[in-house]
Order: structure tokens, then C-alpha cells, then sequence
């Protein structure tokens, strides 16, 4: 054989070996979480560990409930915000925008993307906390207030995804509608809107995805207490929160009891990127 | 002569374009479409006033306390110098590039250049990149501890961070990097392969020198990705605040990023000053990144049209 020729097979096989590192890497990761995490589930029992109502790592006793309740609350309350905001905003940029603005708007909603969390999570603490704490008259770092910060962290997401969408809806529809006497209000959001329907939410899914993994914002503004979500002016404390704020200093069950945690987040993860590539899939179909 | 001046020609967009008036007419025919102007408007506003806020507002607040002594070479409990941390920043992000380029940029190479049309592993790639991309920071974060700090005994390091975070950054480049590989016309390759080049001269000398626009603003964000990175850090590099090898054990000494630094600051909640100058100091250099990231993509479109 040629040199040349060795070297090709050399390399066609290194370039299949790099493809191969992002399986590698997920079933590590699955591995690694999976094999320390279960053991634990295991050892609490997994009805005690999912729907335990009282996290107390002192006394040996860990639910996770309240966190799972908590993720679910905040998120639920982030897309409550950043969903109309967003998807409307999404709609300006793709069918009322001058080009001029356009130009300045598109990189502003990219540099939100691109803001850390830990900032927001800062301005949450100096700005959004106060706020609430004035308005109604409690200590500031509540539910309501991890939700519009969350709300406003994960409005780039849903933009970014529901502009795209919006803008792959063929002009015809908009303009068989113009011609039929709506006005270009009217035809965006009857005719166009409909069309983009799974895009849009394929970027909702996306945007919970982020919610529900956000970490180091929401351990600033949220108040952590691991007890079962009590109301909107209440503080709660997130599964991601919960790994963060105790993982410095767990030992044993107590570690493993977080990992576990991780693996239940992980788990939702799961489910919610499988839900979003099929509304993906359905889209380009 | 008069008919030619009545006859001016008159531009499409005129005709159809409604004066002011016609507009409020229609809408007090159909106040519907108004109410959805106003809040397609606002949401936008609502948006850009957010961003615009928390920008300005950090700004204001931070740039009176960027004070030399800020950027000072030791870390004192007195002066909480951002200096050890931004260089340990710097330090962790070429690293993890590093390591996530060629494996990034070998993946898309197989994926775009070497595979056949439908294969079965290419399709698995793309699905586990996918999950890669979706998994929370945390995640990474206590893979990583287990992963590297644990298993491996690299303790918290620089060196365990940066893998973690190279991981994080592996699917966006390999994303960007297919998209530009597949951008390059067809013809190139076939000239090249019309010349008798092989299919590995191709790759290197004619179609990754054409992508190279591509791949820069991928890896343009994912420094962005790596600067922001504050969750998956705190347990794979730690939080000491030192200068990378100050303590002697190289890549395996503990550091903390910028954001990791910040966070500290923010929860020890002294040095309020300085945890706004140190904001403001992450804000310019992501700022920094998306001007540099658009500069880059603007370069492209305008190469392509």
C-alpha cells in the first residue's frame, strides 16, 4: 500500500473516532450520574425519595418533592412571563421591524442570550428583590421572583426559535390573506402565526429546557428554603439549587441523595429535549 | 408637454402605501388590528428596556468602583482582586478550546466530508449532540466532580474544569462547524478531485481554509459559553482565588473564574462595590464577544453575496 494511501485510512479513521467523542461523552455522563445516583434512589426508596415531602440531610431524611414542585412552579411561571413577551416580541422582529431597527434589535437579543447568568442573577438580587420586597411588603426572594427573572433569561431563547419559525411560514399565506382584505395585523397573526405553530413551540419546549436547568440566577433570587412551595410570595428551592447549595460539604447518602437529584433533573431533561427534536422533526416535515 | 408632467412615473411602493390617515381609518374600522400593533410594539419594547435596563444599570452602578487595585496581581480578603480570576479565566478557556477544537472540528469533518448520505452513525452524532446541548450546566457540573475529580483524582482543578466545560462547548462547534463545511459549494471539492487531489488533501487545502469563517464565530461563542460558565465550575475548578499553578501543583491547582469569582462576591455579599465592577467587567467582555461574534458573520454573508 502507498503511503498516501495509509494516511487517508489513518485519518478517515481518526475523523470517526472524533464523531464517536459525543456518543462517548453521553454515555458517560448517563454512566457516571446513573451509576452514583441510583444506588442512592435505591437505599431512600424511590416513593420516599420522589415524593417525600421533607428534606432534612441532619436527621437522614431526603424528599424531594418540594424541588421537583419547586422547578415545576418557577418554570411554570417563566413561561408564563416569557412566553407571551417573547413570541410577541418574536412577531415584531419578523413582520413589523424597519430593517434599520432590525439591525440594531437582532444583536441586542443575541447579547441577552449571551449575558451570564450569574449577571442576571446579580440584577435580579439588587434590582428585582427590593422590588418585590416593596410592593407587597415580604422578604423579596419569593417564587414570583425567580419567575420573571427566569421569565426574562429565557425570552432570547423563545425569540430566537420563534423568529426563525415565524419566518420559514411561506409569504404566500400572508399574502393570500392581505388580498382577501385582512390587514397586515390580522393576516401575521391568523394567517402566518397558525402556519408557525410547531416551530413556536418547539422554542417554548426549548425555553423550559433552560428553566428548568438554570442554576446559579435562580439560587440568588429564589430563598431556598427546602420545604414545600407555600405561594407566589414564598421562597422555594429548585432541584438545581438544592445540588448547588449543599454539594460543598455532603458526605455520603447525603451526596449520593444529590446526585440523585441530578439524575431526576436529569431525567426531565430528557423527556423535554426528546419532546422538543419531535416537534422539530414535525416542523421540517 | 402637460400630459408628460401628469404622467410622472410612480413608484410601486407608493401606490400601495397608506398615508397615516388611511391607516387610523382602518384601524377604527377594525380596532383588533390595533390592539395587536400596540402589543406586538410593547412586548418588543418591554424586551429592549429589560436588556437596556440591566446594561445600563450595571454600568452605573459598577464603573465608579474600577479602581486599579481591582486588577491587582494577589487576592487579598481586604482587596478582592479580579486579576487571578480573569486569568485563570483566560487560562481554562484555551484550554478547554484546546481540547474541544480538534475533536469538534474532526467530527463535523467526518459527519459533512466522509459519511455517506443517511448514515446510521452520523444520525446518533447529531442525536447525542443534540442532548449534549440541552443538558443544565449543573449537570456537567456533577459529571465532572464525579468524572474527573473523583474518579480521576485530579482533586478541583483547573485542568478538571477545563474538560468540563470542553465537553460543554463540544456540540456548538461541531455545530457551527458542519454548517460551515456544508456552506462550501460542491464544485470546490469536485475541482479538487478533478485535479487527482485526494480526499484528505480536499479537506485540508481547499474546503476547511473556505469554512474557516464558520468555525472562528463558533468558537467565538463558545469563548463566550466558557466566560459565562459559573454552575459547572464550582465543583470541577473550585473557588480559590489564586493565580493558575501559584500553589505549585500546575493545571491541578484549584482556580475560579470571572463568573464563578462573581458569584462568590455576590453570596459573601462585602464587597458589594466590587461585585458590580466586577459585573461590569464580565458585561464588556461578553459585549465584547457578540460584537466580535456579529463582525465575523458579517464577514461571511458578505464573502457569500
Amino acid at each position: 500500500m502507498k503511503w498516501s494511501n495509509i494516511k487517508e485510512l489513518l485519518m478517515h479513521i481518526l475523523f470517526f473516532l472524533t464523531a464517536c467523542v459525543s456518543i462517548f461523552a453521553v454515555v458517560l455522563i448517563c454512566v457516571f450520574l446513573f451509576a452514583n445516583g441510583i444506588p442512592a434512589i435505591g437505599k431512600i426508596g424511590v416513593f420516599k425519595f420522589l415524593l417525600g415531602t421533607k428534606w432534612k440531610p441532619g436527621n437522614d431524611i431526603y424528599g424531594i418533592l418540594p424541588m421537583i414542585l419547586g422547578s415545576l412552579y418557577v418554570t411554570a411561571g417563566a413561561i408564563i412571563i416569557g412566553v407571551p413577551i417573547g413570541l410577541l416580541t418574536a412577531v415584531f422582529l419578523a413582520k413589523f421591524c424597519p430593517k434599520g431597527l432590525y439591525k440594531i434589535l437582532k444583536p441586542a437579543t443575541e447579547l441577552m442570550a449571551g449575558v451570564p447568568s450569574v449577571v442576571y442573577g446579580f440584577f435580579g438580587l439588587v434590582v428585582l428583590v427590593p422590588l418585590v420586597q416593596n410592593i407587597f411588603g415580604v422578604a423579596g426572594n419569593t417564587m414570583l421572583t425567580a419567575s420573571v427573572l427566569l421569565g426574562i433569561m429565557i425570552l432570547p431563547t423563545i425569540i430566537g426559535v420563534s423568529e426563525s419559525a415565524i419566518r420559514a411560514v411561506p409569504d404566500s399565506y400572508y399574502e393570500g390573506s392581505l388580498a382577501l382584505g385582512a390587514s397586515h395585523e390580522r393576516s401575521v397573526f391568523f394567517a402566518t402565526l397558525p402556519a408557525a405553530r410547531s416551530g413556536i413551540l418547539a422554542g417554548v419546549v426549548l425555553g423550559i429546557g433552560r428553566a428548568i436547568g438554570e442554576t446559579m440566577a435562580v439560587v440568588m433570587v429564589a430563598g431556598n428554603k427546602p420545604r414545600m412551595p407555600q405561594g407566589l410570595l414564598d421562597g422555594v428551592r429548585t432541584m438545581t439549587a438544592n445540588i448547588v447549595m449543599e454539594m460543598g460539604y455532603a458526605t455520603d447518602l447525603h451526596r449520593e441523595a444529590l446526585i440523585a437529584t441530578a439524575v431526576v433533573l436529569f431525567v426531565f431533561i430528557l423527556m423535554i429535549n426528546v419532546t422538543f427534536s419531535l416537534l422539530r422533526r414535525k416542523d421540517r416535515a | 408637454m402637460t400630459m408628460e408632467r401628469t404622467c410622472k412615473p410612480v413608484a410601486a411602493e407608493t401606490i400601495n402605501k397608506l398615508t397615516f390617515k388611511d391607516k387610523m381609518r382602518a384601524y377604527k374600522r377594525s380596532p383588533l388590528s390595533l390592539i395587536l400593533l400596540l402589543l406586538v410594539c410593547g412586548a418588543a419594547l418591554i424586551t429592549m428596556l429589560t436588556l437596556l435596563y440591566l446594561i445600563v444599570y450595571i454600568l452605573v452602578k459598577g464603573i465608579p468602583y474600577i479602581t486599579p487595585d481591582l486588577f491587582s496581581f494577589t487576592y487579598t480578603s481586604d482587596n478582592v482582586s479580579l486579576m487571578p480570576a480573569l486569568i485563570s479565566t483566560v487560562v481554562m478557556t484555551i484550554i478547554a478550546l484546546v481540547i474541544a477544537l480538534p475533536l469538534g472540528i474532526g467530527a463535523a469533518i467526518y459527519s459533512v466530508e466522509y459519511a455517506k448520505r443517511g448514515n446510521k452513525l452520523v444520525q446518533l452524532v447529531r442525536i447525542t449532540t443534540e442532548t449534549l446541548s440541552g443538558i443544565p450546566s449543573i449537570v456537567y457540573g456533577l459529571f465532572g466532580y464525579l468524572c474527573f475529580v473523583t474518579a480521576l483524582h485530579w482533586g478541583y482543578s483547573l485542568l478538571a474544569g477545563a474538560f468540563t466545560v470542553a465537553i460543554m462547548i463540544l456540540p456548538l462547534i461541531m455545530r457551527t462547524t458542519e454548517e460551515a463545511l456544508i456552506s462550501v459549494p460542491d464544485s470546490f471539492r469536485e475541482g479538487s478531485f478533478g485535479l487527482g487531489a485526494g480526499r484528505l488533501r480536499t479537506v485540508f487545502h481547499i474546503v476547511l481554509p473556505s469554512a474557516v469563517p464558520g468555525i472562528l464565530s463558533g468558537v467565538i461563542l463558545a469563548i463566550g459559553r466558557v466566560v459565562g460558565e459559573s454552575a459547572a465550575l464550582m465543583y470541577t475548578a473550585g473557588s480559590v482565588a489564586q493565580m493558575p499553578g501559584q500553589a505549585g501543583g500546575g493545571l491541578f491547582d484549584s482556580v475560579r473564574t470571572l463568573s464563578v469569582h462573581m458569584y462568590v462576591l455576590s453570596s459573601e455579599g462585602l464587597h458589594i462595590d466590587k461585585t458590580y465592577a466586577t459585573a461590569v467587567v464580565l458585561l464588556v467582555i461578553v459585549i465584547g464577544i457578540n460584537a466580535l461574534s456579529s463582525f465575523v458573520a458579517k464577514k461571511i454573508t458578505k464573502k457569500q453575496g
